[in-house]
């Protein structure tokens, strides 16, 4: 310290005891408290595989296809989920959500093992279909309101980070095991559909 | 100046991130999660399965390209389909000779180095992979989920295919050759006492 001045190492000090004293309780569980509707709306994304996966599989698909299809689909696909959210939300009915979703597994897993060549035009309606009914099932039974449109935000921005990362990375990818290892990684998506699917006719 | 100035932004971070602890979220509420991690462990936890699976990836590996991984994407493909029979009731004798038999006739085929056409290949490949699928992708605990349940056992296997084609990678040195060989008589063998063990 010289003079009135605090040294850089008081000043940090101050801070250090400023934040800590600001500092808010850990809330490890969260039973009670929640993440607030934005989290609650990503992390609804991020934990279930059904909705997950298939947006995982059209990411690595556009990105086995090349930068264009990846940003069409990047875009494509959360406008249409948060579409189809909406309209879900005027619908009370999502009777056949596993087989619709073990169905989705399949088909985008098909695609992907057999790097299948798909038209631009062709990858942004499978987007945009995958879009409107996953949508349509997360949003059907809910009600418009302020905290779940603030839900379904974070759910979309969920939805366009993952397709983002996932088809950039791929479209990287330009050694040929990398793109065998993304079509194998098809071939477990279809096969956990085919089970998926298995399960929901033994359920019906 | 300018390393200070680094340090003094780390420490910003470093104290910003230990005075705003957020949730940890450690605890998983419903007994769902918990069929990813059975469905992951269900492959290991039976060594005729592991022997089999491995035996794919060795033989996948001695064959080479396109073979190293058509296999392993037609086995899980045609096991789902296995387990499908399964779940939905469509008898199929024998299921625990099958998996024997596939563990003798694959593991002989690591070990005489067998080569037949990609197609042949695969259709026995998949032939034994309809048994493994049938007896051990319905075998969910009560109160998981079967989606992660098959999520991960589907992942379990691809990754012991995985196990098996990191072995066969010796298969380029001539010492390589002969230990996978010989890997391929110990497969067999525990076949052999597998099969022994559904027959008696």
């Amino acid at each position: 310290m010289s003079g009135a001045r605090l040294s850089k190492a008081g000043t940090w000090a101050i801070v250090c005891i400023v934040l800590a004293c600001y500092s808010e309780p850990a809330e490890a569980h969260l039973n009670s408290t929640g993440m607030g509707p934005a989290c609650d709306g990503l992390l609804h994304f991020l934990t279930s595989p059904e909705d997950l996966v298939p947006a995982l599989a059209l990411a690595l698909l556009a990105g086995l296809r090349g930068i264009e299809f990846g940003r069409r689909a990047s875009l494509t696909l959360p406008a249409a989920w948060l579409l189809g959210s909406l309209i879900g939300m005027t619908a009370a009915v999502s009777a056949g959500s596993a087989l619709l979703s073990s169905l989705w597994f399949l088909l985008m897993g098909a695609l992907v093992i057999t790097d299948a060549r798909l038209s631009l035009r062709m990858v942004t309606a499978l987007a945009a279909l995958l879009g409107l009914t996953h949508g349509y099932l997360n949003g059907a039974g809910m009600s418009l309101s302020g905290i779940v449109l603030i839900a379904l935000a974070g759910l979309v921005s969920g939805v366009f980070v993952l397709t983002v990362l996932a088809s950039a990375l791929v479209t990287r990818a330009q050694a040929q095991w990398a793109r065998v290892a993304v079509r194998v990684a098809g071939s477990w998506i279809a096969a956990s559909g085919l089970l998926m699917l298995g399960w929901s006719l033994r359920k019906g | 100046m300018r390393l200070k100035r680094r340090r003094g932004w780390l420490l910003v971070l470093v104290a910003l991130t230990a005075f705003w602890p957020r949730a940890a979220f450690a605890h998983v509420m419903q007994s769902e999660g918990a069929g990813l991690l059975t469905g992951l462990r269900h492959p290991i936890s039976g060594v005729d399965h592991v022997l089999a699976m491995v035996a794919v990836g060795l033989w996948g590996a001695q064959l080479g390209a396109p073979a190293i991984w058509v296999l392993p994407v037609a086995f899980p493909l045609v096991m789902a389909m296995g387990g499908m029979l399964g779940l939905m009731g469509v008898p199929l004798p024998g299921a625990e000779l099958g998996i024997a038999a596939s563990a003798i006739l694959l593991g002989a085929a690591v070990a005489v180095e067998l080569r037949p056409p990609l197609l042949l290949a695969t259709l026995l490949v998949g032939a034994f992979a309809i048994f493994h699928g049938y007896a051990h992708g319905a075998e969910l605990p009560a109160g998981q989920s079967p989606l992660l349940y098959s999520m991960g056992f589907v992942m379990a296997t691809g990754c012991l295919h995985g196990v098996g084609i990191g072995i066969g990678t010796v298969h380029r040195w001539t010492w390589g050759r002969k230990w996978l060989r010989l890997a391929g008589c110990a497969i067999a063998a525990g076949g052999c006492f597998f099969l022994w063990k559904a027959l008696a």
